[in-house]
């Protein structure tokens, strides 16, 4: 009730409550300013001492599951008939791929070091973007990116529309459909549930805990921290054993960095991949396209001042 | 309004063209940030496949607003220094102008949001995204009712 009493107050609200929130909310000289790498928390995870127990998959469920999906059933009739029903509520308890009640997972990677066949297992969850395409190109901001980093999907806003997931580069959120505030718009022709994923626990992280999954862990494989020391503490890691980071680089950088002792193309050729099985391929940065272009917008009005100016001059003459 | 004699010297055909051709992809573009194409079958037929592709229409969206920026500059200058004198902007089109400033101004709030790093608060972009919509809407409205009753942005003096 109380849910649905805030979904109605969010509409009642609409833009005149947006805007007085707004107006006491802008970060006037931030947002001219460039990132502040400084600020974003970001975690370094030794795949070497993960040893598959998983314990953080466990922890992660125990903190997060007030916040998983309750759907109402049957789900509304959607229209057109190709709109997928994603229906995870009868499967809570899958964990080797991420849903909507499982926003972590182990990967096991069969490969060779030192000539020894061995298994490495590899906690997968959100990456946490430094430029997140799935909040900055979500329709209307359900998707959210926190101060320190976090990317976080607001459920009591979320459409299900997806497109998170499709513009993400390992295609982490998960839908469930039957939830959320489509079913008080137009749960017939647009929308189809809310989307979810790893919130790296911002809410114990702003009481000033950490993660349930990096509490958990009993082999410590997960270390928290800005993210400039913790890029530091993964080079040093790499160099000392010789071995590879991913992360640091991909999709422009993420605030999730792995050291492996073996290259990271031999882990993803080795680990399950597919539908919530995300890879471990090399990702380029998704937005640096449109936001190069972005640089140029801001120089097209003189363009096209200096082209009236060149008129009017050539006019008078 | 003497709305026979102002299209002479408004703006060319070229120029009308131009304008009317980025508006069009701006409008599609935009609407394709929504995920509704592929819903609705629209990316279905043959050469619209795009149109459900989030990175492409991005990026046209971003190349056809540059291109409209630049046109709106040139526009708005060659009003001042030259057209001023013997032609007066219609109330339509001031109407049409002061929605394009807001779409304008949302927009390109919405491109620093879309810069490394948590530019704005969460409750500002989505203040931003549903006053570039609201304001999209209530401009492609407005185009409408100006092109079925022949509304120019300006007249003659």
């Amino acid at each position: 009730m109380g849910q649905q009493i805030s979904r109605r107050l969010f509409l009642k609200g609409g833009l005149a409550t947006a805007a007085g929130l707004a107006a006491s909310s802008i970060p006037g000289a931030a947002a001219a300013a460039g990132p502040d790498e400084g600020k974003q928390l970001a975690t370094l995870l030794d795949i070497r001492k993960c040893i598959g127990c998983e314990a953080c998959v466990e922890a992660c469920s125990e903190v997060n599951s007030k916040k998983y999906p309750d759907p109402q059933k049957p789900f509304p009739k959607m229209y057109p008939n190709r709109v997928p029903v994603e229906d995870w509520s009868e499967k809570k308890d899958v964990n080797d791929r991420l849903t909507p009640y499982n926003w972590l997972i182990i990967q096991h990677a069969e490969v060779e070091i030192g000539g020894q066949e061995t298994e490495l297992t590899i906690p997968r969850r959100c990456m946490h973007c430094v430029n997140p395409p799935c909040v900055k190109l979500c329709p209307w901001g359900a998707a959210k990116q926190l101060e320190n980093g976090i990317s976080r999907i607001d459920s009591d806003i979320c459409l299900g529309g997806s497109k998170c997931r499709k513009v993400c580069p390992w295609h982490i959120p998960q839908r469930q459909t039957g939830t959320g505030l489509y079913l008080d718009l137009m749960p017939s022709m647009a929308g189809n549930g809310v989307m979810y994923k790893c919130d790296r626990c911002y809410s114990r992280i702003a009481d000033g805990e950490s993660p349930a999954c990096i509490e958990a862990c009993p082999e410590d494989v997960q270390t928290i921290g800005p993210r400039d020391e913790i890029i530091k503490k993964a080079h040093a890691l790499a160099a000392e054993i010789n071995g590879y980071i991913y992360g640091e680089n991909e999709n422009g950088g993420t605030n999730t960095i792995y050291v492996s002792p073996v290259p990271f193309e031999d882990l993803n050729k080795a680990i399950e991949k597919g539908k919530g099985k995300p890879h471990l391929k090399p990702v380029e940065n998704t937005m640096a396209q449109a936001n190069n272009l972005a640089m140029a917008m801001f120089v097209a009005p003189l363009a096209g001042i200096a082209a009236a100016v060149g008129k009017f001059y050539k006019g008078t003459k | 309004m003497n709305h026979g004699q102002s299209n002479t010297g408004a703006i060319s055909l070229p120029g009308r063209w131009f304008y009317l051709l980025t508006v069009f992809f701006l409008a599609l573009s935009g609407f394709g940030q929504m995920p509704i194409f592929k819903r609705y079958y629209i990316a279905d037929i043959p050469g619209l496949g795009w149109l459900a592709e989030f990175f492409i229409t991005h990026y046209i969206h971003y190349l056809a607003a540059l291109l409209f920026l630049a046109f709106s500059a040139y526009m708005i200058v060659d009003y001042l220094l030259s057209k001023r004198r013997s032609r007066q902007m219609t109330a339509t089109g001031y109407v049409r102008g002061a929605l394009l400033c807001g779409i304008l101004a949302s927009g390109v709030f919405l491109v620093i949001r879309n810069l490394t790093g948590p530019n704005f608060s969460p409750a500002f972009i989505i203040f931003l995204d549903l006053c570039h919509l609201g304001l999209v809407m209530a401009f492609l409205f407005v185009s409408l009712y100006c092109l079925v009753f022949k509304k120019q942005w300006t007249t003659v003096r």
